[in-house]
């Protein structure tokens, strides 16, 4: 009963009609997925991140059983998404951040009303859980307003409490900190790692916002043009990314540009201060020890790869391939 | 986790019970403005009834229409409004099922635990809709008593049979027109052809059509089983089309057709649901 989730090979094609002259309709398949392969374990926390029209959010269908795969395998808890979606559906919770899964004329407390009864959730169980959400969500003040009031970040919040209320066993997000300011970003977070921590839920979360993933999932699997290209720590996106550290040194006075230190090349010279990058999987030690010896350093400071370049980076790289 | 075995018969009752919440949820959110409902409801009342206030005229220059008198035609409209009546109160609002097919709101639905067809027939429940069938039982009143009718046991039973199965026909539409809207855009102008429209053409006698519409309307799209054929032979009238005599009690049969051919119908449409990109 390890993994909880399971793909294997699943592609989804949309077949689209285009209209290319008077009557004229040309069709084209768009691979939206185009076979990928996964496992999360009950309990993981994952990161699922890739640039526009990468297909994250249609894997994130085929997960709810929303869309019908068109090819390969897929399980979660052992269920066929898309065959047995709604016994499937009790056990899940989604939240999208695109949309809301609310009923847009009735207050979030009417909305929560009628979650609880579609799916049966115990009396003593709704007001535990309903109560926790409003605490950490901040939700209080906001309960008999109806959803078409709320501003984005509200109304996510709201969402973010519906699709909990019943215990999920895993919850997927689609893009939940989209619009969010810094201060609601940081209590959704807060909140999601709890949720992960205390409840052992199983997050899958997609995001543009890499802070997101930095800060709650230690497994990130990145998508693009529907293929997995990686999986596996954060960390690691800086060995495929070819990313590098730079070591800023201030020497005593202003040099030519430091030359003939091993796996370092100097990047920028500005007066006594100069830039040497380095691969960010190698120790900064030896690159500084090396420097220390010839030149004349008065003070030197190393910074880590900003992880949005390295995945800037990867996406133009692929891009143009 | 011990989970309970799914019982593939439990997906009727989920659905029903589903559409009740979904129902009580609205229906009380409309009672919150109680007499914003009553105008509706009686709005709602006296548009329906304009239908048969241009009967009313007709009969105010001829004694028989189609040589039907002013209280057959009325049992005519009775019985296929308060049919109509009753399947547009349950599933009037499938015809939304189009914009969230197009808008891909229906994703929000299909992540619930209870049957999709159910959460899209509750959604936004009017019960101003109730207008209508009021407007229908009360005519089909005024004709039972108006009528002269020589009641045996087996024409008492057809009324209600004929009134269950002209709901369950039109409902089977109503879904039918529904599951083309996951393929075109605009089926639900269709559909309402064939609804509103149909009912409509219930509520004259048979005999004012040309015979190749009444033939249409029984072996193509099946109306004529809501009320004409069960209704004429309450009536004692001939049939128009000169069929066997057991047609006329056929129609719980055509009912449950029906209902099974929109249910394939709205299945294959689910199945070919594609959301949206965004
Ligand atoms: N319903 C649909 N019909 C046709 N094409 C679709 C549909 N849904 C998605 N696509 C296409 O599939 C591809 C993947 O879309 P998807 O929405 O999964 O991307 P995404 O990774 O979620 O992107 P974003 O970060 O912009 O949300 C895109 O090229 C998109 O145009
Ligand atoms: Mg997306």
């Amino acid at each position: 009963m390890d993994d909880f989730i399971e793909l294997d090979g699943v592609e989804k094609v949309f077949e689209v009609r285009r209209r290319t002259g008077f009557l004229r309709r040309t069709r084209t398949e768009v691979r939206a997925v185009d076979g990928i392969s996964f496992r999360v374990a009950r309990g993981e926390m994952v990161g699922y991140i890739g640039p526009n029209g990468a297909g994250k959010s249609t894997t994130i269908k085929m997960l709810t059983g929303i869309l019908v795969p068109s090819g390969g395998r897929l399980r979660v808890a052992g269920i066929d998404p898309s065959r047995e979606r709604t016994r499937l559906a009790r056990r899940i919770g989604v939240v999208f951040g695109q949309r809301t899964t609310l009923w847009w004329d009735l207050p979030l407390r009417d909305s929560y009303g009628l979650v609880r009864r579609m799916y049966r959730i115990p009396d003593a169980r709704y007001r535990a859980n309903l109560d926790r959400c409003v605490e950490l969500l901040d939700l209080g003040a906001l309960l008999d307003v109806p959803v078409r009031q709320l501003s984005l970040g509200q109304r996510m919040r709201g969402d973010i409490a519906a699709a909990l209320l019943h215990d999920p066993e895993v919850l997927y997000l689609d893009e939940p900190t989209i619009g969010l300011d810094v201060v609601s970003k940081a209590k959704v977070r807060e909140f999601l790692r709890d949720v992960n921590a205390e409840r052992g839920t199983t997050v899958l979360l997609t995001t543009h916002d890499l802070t997101d993933i930095e800060q709650l999932c230690k497994r990130v699997m990145v998508i693009d043009h529907g293929r997995l290209v990686h999986d596996g720590a954060l960390d690691g996106l800086h060995a495929i990314g070819e990313s590098e550290r730079m070591l800023v040194v201030d020497l005593e006075r202003e040099l030519p540009p430091i030359d003939g230190i091993l796996g370092a090349r100097t990047v920028k010279v500005e007066g006594p201060r100069q830039w040497l990058a380095f691969a960010a999987t190698r120790s900064a030690a030896p690159v500084v020890a090396a420097v220390a010896e010839r030149y004349p350093l008065v003070d030197l400071s190393v910074r880590e790869p900003d992880i949005e370049e390295v995945i800037a980076r990867m996406y133009a790289g692929r891009a143009s391939l | 986790m011990a989970e309970p075995r799914p019982r593939r018969l439990s997906a009727p009752y989920e659905g029903v019970r589903a559409y009740c919440l979904v129902v009580g949820m609205w229906v009380r959110s409309t009672m919150a403005y109680r007499t914003s409902f009553v105008m509706m409801a009686l709005g709602n009342f006296v548009v329906t009834a304009l239908d048969f206030a241009a009967i009313l005229i007709m009969f105010s220059h001829i004694d028989t229409l189609g040589g039907f008198t002013l209280a057959e035609v009325a049992f005519l409209y009775g019985t296929t409004s308060t049919s109509f009546g009753l399947a547009d109160l349950v599933l009037g609002n499938m015809d939304r099922l189009g914009r969230r097919v197009r808008d891909g709101t229906l994703d929000t639905l299909l992540v619930r635990p209870a049957p999709v067809l159910a959460q899209v027939a509750a959604d936004r429940f009017a019960l101003r809709r109730l207008g209508r069938i009021s407007q229908g039982a009360l005519l089909l009143v005024w004709s039972l008593v108006r009528l002269d009718i020589a009641w045996t046991p087996v024409k008492v039973l057809l009324v209600p049979v004929m009134l269950v199965s002209g709901a369950l026909i039109f409902g089977a539409v109503f879904v039918a027109g529904a599951a083309f809207q996951f393929r075109a855009n605009d089926a639900s102008e269709v559909q309402n052809a064939f609804t509103y429209g149909g009912t409509t053409m219930l509520q004259y006698p048979p005999t004012v059509f040309a015979t190749d519409l009444v033939r249409g309307v029984t072996f193509v799209i099946p109306l004529a089983f809501v009320n004409w054929l069960p209704a004429l032979r309450i009536l004692g009238r001939e049939n128009p089309l000169g069929l066997p005599g057991w047609v006329d009690f056929a129609s719980p049969a055509v009912a449950l057709a029906c209902c099974a051919l929109a249910g394939l119908a709205w299945r294959s449409g689910l199945r070919g649901y594609r959301s949206t990109g965004s």
